[in-house]
């Protein structure tokens, strides 16, 4: 019976190592196409042109693959995206935490997180079709595309993210902790602000960097709401291309494996790539560094 | 007297957890509150500075006199009354920040910017508190990173350094080992000096070495106060002695 036991507990933990090591082979194996597609890539062009050129123009003549347009196409999205998603993700969650009642936070909480569960193809309609229009009635020179409606559709999009991240942490604090500034005379917003947000700062902050990092890989909605045109601006009125909707434009298209445009998808991929890892990094790094205790 | 309470009743929802409660508490002396677990006492204390506030469906009627000035009036400002009565937890509560920056927190809320005047403050409440020596070279370091009962201590000091009149104690030492008790139940006599204490406690030989004042509480009601010697010596209600002498806890 023992025995009989024992190796069911050896060939279940094997079979979690199976899982497990299915996981990392698979991360491995994208890495390998991606880095292996982008060194070919980098054969025909020079990694400067590509990461200082101004022009992006990979399937007309004369070819050009500067990236900076894509790039700040991209950067464009996830600044904006972020002006609405991050103060509107703190504020929420130090609403939920700080001062609803339980039962509103009841209702509340899962209504975001429904937010969380939208496609983002959805989003993508949403933007075009009803933001949009309201920032052309406000600003009419606004194109069809633009840089503003695909970042206010990204924020909603990433806010629940925000939200939660930060309400759970600030929710972590204890309530005695609380109760010790309460009896030293503080208001709630003396406590939201003076306790809750520094003690949950590093907390805070990683959940801003992964926004950022949601931001910058998001591509449903850009391709849909902020245009297929990569010209250098910082104006988010226009119509630009991210680097996603980029590559989500080329694979729709026909391209056949081994030419210079389908490299290239795997070049933006792969910068693609750095950017979130780095960016998730970071957030990791702040949290692992600053762990919050009470 | 430095508070007075009249016919304070309390509730929380339907539940009436304190009945017509009447005490007087003297200026520089600690006032012990005994009883059994549930009986109130807790809940008592959170009235005299209106913590209550902070917990949902609960009512208070009476009068609380702080220098004869009822405070449970709405127009008695709440910052101020908490100002003038501390509070100390039965769990020590730092901030999680450092141990400058727990004491100095009250001393800015209340409008304290000045630098200098931080400095001198924070070693003034440490000193009082009797932790100074222990932490003096790491004022900057986190306060989580104190043992249990040098936390309790900060956490006098955060109170002291606003100043207060009176401060409240909720079982300041249930949670620290004998040698932490020890150096609370010490600071006791030195406090007294400069304040008015109002110490709830579950051993009754803690109540018997620091109070001159006993009130001793059952479901909800004070059954007897008098001098600390009298309570314990001769009691006059046979609740009372059952309880001094462990009839029941």
């Amino acid at each position: 019976m023992k025995r009989k036991l024992k190796k069911r507990e050896f060939l279940i933990e094997k079979l979690l190592i199976l899982f497990a090591g299915i996981t990392i082979v698979t991360t491995l194996a994208i890495v390998l196409t991606l880095f292996g597609e982008t060194f070919q890539f980098f054969k025909e062009v020079p990694i400067l042109d590509f990461l200082t050129g101004k022009t992006w123009a990979p399937t007309l003549v004369p070819k050009s693959f500067g990236v900076l347009p894509l790039l700040v196409g991209t950067l464009m999205i996830a600044v904006f995206s972020s002006i609405i998603s991050l103060p509107l993700g703190l504020g929420s969650a130090i609403y939920l935490s700080e001062y609803a009642k339980t039962r509103t936070r009841k209702i509340i909480k899962p209504i975001l997180e429904l937010l969380a569960g939208i496609p983002s193809i959805v989003y993508g309609f949403f933007a075009l079709t009803f933001i949009t229009p309201l920032i052309r009635q406000i600003l009419p020179q606004t194109q069809v595309f633009n840089v503003a409606s695909a970042s206010i559709a990204v924020g909603i999009m990433t806010l629940p993210m925000v939200a939660s991240l930060c309400e759970d942490a600030m929710m972590a604090v204890p309530n005695s902790v609380r109760n010790g500034a309460y009896a030293l005379g503080s208001t709630k917003m003396e406590v939201a602000l003076k306790i809750i947000i520094p003690s949950t700062k590093s907390s805070i902050a990683s959940a801003f960097v992964l926004a950022i990092s949601r931001a910058i890989g998001e591509t449903m909605i850009v391709a849909i709401a902020a245009g297929q045109s990569p010209v250098l601006t910082f104006n988010p009125l226009e119509s630009i291309q991210t680097m996603t909707g980029f590559m989500v434009n080329m694979s729709l298209g026909e391209i056949s494996q081994g030419t210079l445009e389908y490299k290239t998808v795997f070049a933006v991929g792969t910068m693609l790539f750095f950017m979130t890892l780095i960016m998730n990094l970071i957030a990791r790094g702040i949290l692992y560094r600053n762990r919050e205790r009470y | 007297m430095k508070i007075i309470c009249n016919n304070i009743n309390f509730y929380y929802g339907s539940n009436h957890a304190l009945t017509d409660l009447n005490l007087n508490i003297e200026e520089n002396k600690i006032t012990a509150l005994i009883g059994p677990s549930g009986c109130g006492k807790s809940t008592f204390i959170r009235t005299l500075n209106r913590m209550y506030e902070h917990i949902p469906k609960t009512k208070i009627t009476g009068e609380i006199f702080l220098d004869g000035e009822n405070i449970l009036t709405d127009s008695y400002d709440l910052a101020e009354l908490r100002k003038k009565v501390g509070l100390v937890f039965q769990k020590p509560n730092p901030f999680p920040k450092s141990i400058y920056e727990n004491v100095i927190y009250g001393p800015k809320k209340h409008g304290l910017k000045n630098k200098d005047a931080l400095d001198t403050l924070v070693e003034k409440s440490l000193r009082k508190a009797a932790l100074w020596s222990e932490v003096k070279d790491k004022l900057n370091k986190s306060a989580l990173e104190l043992s249990g009962g040098q936390q309790q201590r900060l956490c006098i000091a955060r109170c002291l350094a606003v100043e207060p009149e009176v401060l409240l104690m909720d079982e300041p030492t249930s949670a620290l080992d004998p040698q932490g008790t020890l150096k609370i139940e010490e600071l006791f006599h030195t406090l007294k000096e400069y304040y008015s204490i109002v110490v709830v406690t579950h051993s009754m030989q803690q109540a018997a070495r620091v109070s001159d004042q006993t009130a001793f509480f059952l479901n909800g009601e004070i059954i007897e106060t008098g001098t600390t010697d009298d309570i314990f010596t001769n009691p006059k209600d046979q609740r009372t002695n059952d309880y001094i002498t462990g009839r029941f806890s």
